[in-house]
């Protein structure tokens, strides 16, 4: 076997300030430019004196044999996505070097450079040549790209308006084409519902069977476990375990419920300064366990742990509630009217607030404890946080093919407003196939 | 489909070493002649888009130049007194003439100096030298400029103005006003990305340049002497001129041309240069 991709000493620095900077007027440029010519035309973003770095990634250094599928996998902000960002050459290493033996295509996005305005067909050209791909490769597999999509009768509409299962499909039918010796795949399969992953996955497989060199960065346990004979567990930008992918899946896994689950824990007792004290939080199921993947058919249960050394009525307790995006909501035991509040005791109160089936989104949230004494001082400021990851199953229509945008997700009751409501039929109709509805034309 | 996928023949590709760069860049012309096909896709892609999002669609490319032609022969000509020089035809079909390069110009910068930030969302997911993202956006304007030529050709049959054997030469002029453009939008675009005033500097500049640029005056009318090395220092002074003589016959370039033509020459590689070495932190900071 030879090797396919070989990285060493790899590093990628990012400036905090350089989105600072972008924002910056040219006012500050041109005062720096006139004090030393062109210097920050040639470093751009490097001579502010108040930048500060971050390593996205660094020292990270392994070798990849050709055919091998291999998954890295690592929390959020973990760097796998700046990792392959480097190998794809999106963006450039601050350290290190990369050698690739072979042709490379990158699959970080499905869809990349779609054109609202312009047909099927001509997406599925524009695409195909954003992907790498050859006029006359594309030419040599539209008819394949186009019965892989089952769009064929919309081919000459403008992909607005298509609906979203048929973009997606569009989009990965033309992805899925991709011929290369080494595919770079970013988090595709976690952007769909189950149905979704599943046909990624079948499509996956056959490449991951030929012979392929694939890195597929995810999320998704089940896939990487699935597709990969090998795994790298990527922790604040380096490698902190590679090996097979059963082991390295289920050590990760065994850390998340560490980490994870019961995560939150702050053993000191309570000193002496100490009026109040957030020992322990626990995002547990339904049967009270704090398992690795939680389900949004399913309540969340969230447990604080209080220790308090005098009560006092002022007290608040509760969380923040984040997705990638931001807050979520924040919710204190203090909320509701005040005959409600559960009344806290000295010494240790467990904290208990369900956040009800049907709510949350796919993907990944943390809890973030808060305390404090109303109107007053913050006692625990929510900057600890723990996460936990969800999946999205407590409804699966046929047209939800990628993750509904948003934090929540709420199942909402849809009616028809005019007309008798005897007249509604559910739809789709149970039981016959179910076809997207015809564009208007 | 998919059965289609077997095993991969382990082709002659050479070695990719990804490294940081260091120092002055190459310029990579070799990788922008392997992405010549995306650079074709792309000029499509703004060419379609152009005419379907626009109720008039090609329309434009005809009324936008004639529309202002009639204005600038009211305002310049008629009202102003300002005269066409040495040429020998009507002021509409010399300030139309001015127009056509001047035109394919402004028009290249507006879309090609926003085109980074533009396709932010390819920068930060497909790699592909980014040189092709404005090299796109500048050739989309070419068909524009075609249509306004054939009313030209339409114009001066009209006026029953012949065009000389220095047609031959128009090509050449066109190509020096494309370059002109891409030399531009290869500084703008690439300073956009770092500095967003630069939205708001393009309206200004395309404006301001074209009142420095002989589009509705002949460069006769700028004073002889160091005035007229000052201005052969706009690149569009050589293009719009080296046009018209091209079509009229008067004005034959002279060594002030070839200052503009050498600006032009400074311009298009220094945007280069600027741009290779900017393409590094653009998917940073798009």
């Amino acid at each position: 076997m030879s090797t396919a991709i070989s990285i060493s000493g790899l590093g990628k620095r990012y400036m905090i300030g350089a989105a600072q900077q972008r924002a910056d007027t040219l006012r500050d440029a041109i005062t720096n430019v006139a004090s030393a010519p062109f210097r920050r035309l040639r470093h751009a973003g490097s001579s502010t004196g108040r930048v500060s770095f971050m390593w996205a990634l660094r020292d990270v250094s392994f070798d990849i044999e050709a055919g091998q599928v291999i998954g890295i996998i690592g929390r959020n902000g973990a760097g796998k996505s700046t990792l392959l960002k480097v190998l794809t050459r999106i963006t450039e290493p601050t350290t290190g070097r990369v050698e690739i033996q072979g042709r490379v295509g990158s699959l970080l996005e499905v869809g990349t450079g779609f054109h609202q305005e312009l047909s099927g067909r001509e997406n599925i050209y524009l695409n195909g040549a954003i992907l790498g791909m050859t006029r006359s490769e594309i030419g040599r597999k539209f008819d394949d790209i186009v019965e892989f999509s089952e769009i064929a009768e919309f081919l000459d509409t403008p992909v607005k308006r298509y609906s979203t299962g048929m973009y997606v499909r569009l989009a990965f039918a033309v992805a899925a084409h991709l011929d290369p010796e080494i595919l770079l795949v970013d988090e595709v399969l976690s952007v769909g519902d189950l149905g979704f992953q599943r046909k990624c996955l079948g499509q996956m497989g056959q490449i991951a069977g030929s012979g392929r060199t694939v890195v597929l960065v995810s999320h998704n346990m089940g896939a990487v476990r699935g597709l990969c004979t090998r795994v790298v567990e990527i922790e604040d930008g380096h490698p902190v375990a590679d090996g097979p992918a059963e082991q390295i899946v289920s050590d990760y896994v065994a850390k998340q419920l560490a980490t994870s689950g019961s995560a939150l824990h702050l053993p000191r007792p309570l000193g002496k300064g100490d009026e109040l004290l957030i020992t322990a939080v626990r995002v547990l199921d339904e049967d009270g366990k704090s398992e690795g993947v939680f389900h949004s058919s399913r309540p969340t249960t969230i447990e604080v742990d209080v220790d308090i050394a005098r009560t006092n009525p002022a007290y608040q307790v509760g969380f923040d509630l984040l997705s990638g995006d931001g807050l979520v909501f924040r919710t204190w035991h203090t909320d509701g009217t005040p005959d409600d509040w559960p009344q806290l005791k000295v010494g240790r109160n467990t904290l208990r607030c369900v956040i009800p089936a049907g709510m949350l989104n796919e993907g990944s949230y943390a809890v973030a404890p808060r305390a404090g004494v109303y109107r007053r001082y913050w006692i625990v400021n929510g900057d600890e946080a723990i996460w936990f990851d969800v999946v999205k199953d407590h409804f699966e229509s046929p047209f939800s093919w990628i993750k509904h945008p948003g934090p929540v997700a709420p199942l909402l009751d849809w009616r028809l407003a005019n007309g008798d409501a005897s007249d509604v039929e559910p739809w789709p109709a149970t039981g016959g196939d179910v076809t997207a509805p015809s564009p208007p034309r | 489909m998919a059965t289609d996928v077997q095993a991969v023949p382990r082709s002659a590709v050479p070695t990719l070493v990804i490294e940081p760069s260091k120092g002055w860049v190459r310029l990579g012309l070799r990788e922008l002649w392997r992405y010549r096909e995306l650079l074709y896709f792309l000029t499509w892609k703004s060419i379609l888009i152009q005419y379907k999002q626009a109720v008039l669609g090609v329309a434009w490319a005809v009324l936008n130049p004639v529309l202002t032609m009639i204005v600038f022969t009211v305002i310049f000509n008629r009202i102003l007194h300002v005269g066409t020089g040495n040429y020998d035809v009507a002021y509409p079909v010399f300030v139309y003439a001015g127009l056509l390069p001047w035109n394919l110009f402004s028009g290249s910068l507006s879309s090609a100096g926003t085109s980074l930030v533009g396709n932010a969302n390819l920068i930060t997911k497909v790699y592909f030298p980014r040189l092709v993202i404005p090299g796109s956006a500048v050739l989309g304007n070419v068909p524009n400029f075609l249509i306004s030529f054939v009313v030209l050709v339409v114009l001066m049959a009209g006026f029953r103005v012949v065009p000389t054997w220095n047609v031959v030469f128009l090509p050449f002029f066109t190509l020096l006003a494309l370059l002109t453009a891409m030399g531009v939008s290869l500084w703008l675009s690439a300073l956009y990305v770092l500095y967003r005033d630069v939205q708001y500097i393009i309206p200004f500049l395309v404006q301001i340049w074209m009142y420095v640029s002989p589009v509705m005056y002949p460069t006769s009318k700028i004073p002889k002497g160091w005035p007229s090395v000052v201005f052969s220092l706009n690149p569009m002074t050589g293009v719009v001129g080296g046009f018209r003589w091209a079509l009229f016959g008067e004005q034959a370039p002279n060594s002030l041309f070839w200052v503009s033509a050498f600006m032009v020459l400074v311009l298009f590689v220094s945007g280069l240069y600027y741009f290779r070495r900017m393409e590094r932190v653009f998917a940073d900071l798009v």
